[in-house]
């Protein structure tokens, strides 16, 4: 599993992290040019491809390639 | 962004314009979802009116009439009338509906006209900054009603079955997966077919009526005080959570183009 969040349209809202039932996502350190702080995949070996990050997600910037 | 995403949106007009954590955006993500399974792009017509969730079909790649404040039902059924073919659906929100457009949507029920009409209810004027809607809960306290509201919100499964819509659903946009499957059965369904559609608004909504400022807080919330009320049961009474599901829908009444058509062809 591949998880990528599209740096330039997130808005840090954190639902993606709140839908993700195995703790796969978390805020990481970064920050994007709009100045909100990216989620970032830091246990992707949890994910089962569920893809509610992908339904949860307003902005539609996480995308999941199997 | 997904390839759903790159495939209906339009990129140009991208990044979406709602507010970190506004359901909007999630609706906009099970229609894209929803007419990808349909395959239905190119037969589609979407309509809205004026407010935050009517920017909703403006980012969607098909064509897309953005009306007058509180007019986009009587558009709406124009299209449908002109186009019988085509599948109409127009986006709006509790304020474009029920505030400045309520007497449209109870005469296009009374019709029974093919159209989809999605009601993104987030129970205040989120755009206009923070003013109680037709929908805002008794003594919830907004901007204009800092001691509480004293009207009473409209009931709104009531009133739409009452005037005589044949399809009712309601979903949050904390279930996308099920509310995903509610446009697509409603976009088929014939008759006027209508999805409430509860989303947090962060920004107004929870920070007035809810006391909630995060957004993940407030999709617990709805998470939380709903239940899934399974087809043919009744409502229980001591229920103090809001039901969500396919709450009404009937098959036995005639749609009101098949009518027009029927009579035109008596006549000739």
């Amino acid at each position: 599993m591949r998880i990528t969040i599209d740096e330039k349209w997130c808005k840090g809202c954190g639902l993606c992290i709140a839908a993700c039932k195995r703790q796969v996502l978390a805020f990481g350190d970064n920050y994007n040019t709009s100045g909100y702080r990216l989620p970032e995949a830091v246990n992707a070996i949890h994910c089962t491809g569920c893809r509610m990050c992908e339904y949860m997600c307003p902005d539609l910037c996480v995308s999941l390639d199997k | 962004m997904n390839n759903l995403a790159q495939k209906y949106l339009r990129q140009e007009a991208l990044p979406l314009i709602f507010c970190p954590g506004c359901g909007d955006g999630i609706v906009l993500n099970c229609f894209i979802r929803a007419i990808d399974a349909l395959g239905i792009r190119d037969d589609l017509g979407l309509v809205s009116g004026i407010g935050c969730s009517s920017w909703i079909p403006v980012y969607i790649d098909v064509d897309v009439v953005h009306c007058l404040h509180g007019r986009a039902v009587p558009l709406a059924e124009g299209l449908k009338m002109a186009r019988p073919d085509k599948h109409v659906v127009v986006f709006s929100g509790d304020g474009d509906c029920f505030g400045i457009g309520g007497n449209h949507i109870i005469h296009a029920a009374r019709r029974n006209i093919d159209i989809t009409v999605i009601m993104i209810n987030n129970y205040i004027y989120g755009m206009t900054g923070g003013q109680r809607a037709p929908t805002t809960p008794f003594e919830a306290i907004t901007k204009t009603s800092p001691l509480g509201n004293d009207e009473r919100p409209f009931d709104i499964l009531s009133m739409m079955t009452g005037a005589g819509a044949t399809y009712y659903a309601r979903w949050t946009t904390a279930h996308p997966v099920q509310l995903e499957k509610a446009f697509e059965c409603a976009i088929t369904h014939k008759g006027l077919s209508f999805v409430e559609v509860m989303s947090p608004c962060p920004t107004q909504a929870g920070r007035t009526i809810f006391g909630i400022r995060s957004a993940v807080e407030l999709m617990a919330w709805y998470k939380n005080n709903t239940y899934i009320m399974r087809k043919g049961a009744a409502p229980d009474p001591s229920e103090k959570r809001i039901p969500l599901g396919l709450l009404y829908q009937r098959e036995d009444e005639i749609e009101y183009t098949k009518a027009v058509a029927q009579k035109r062809s008596v006549r000739i």
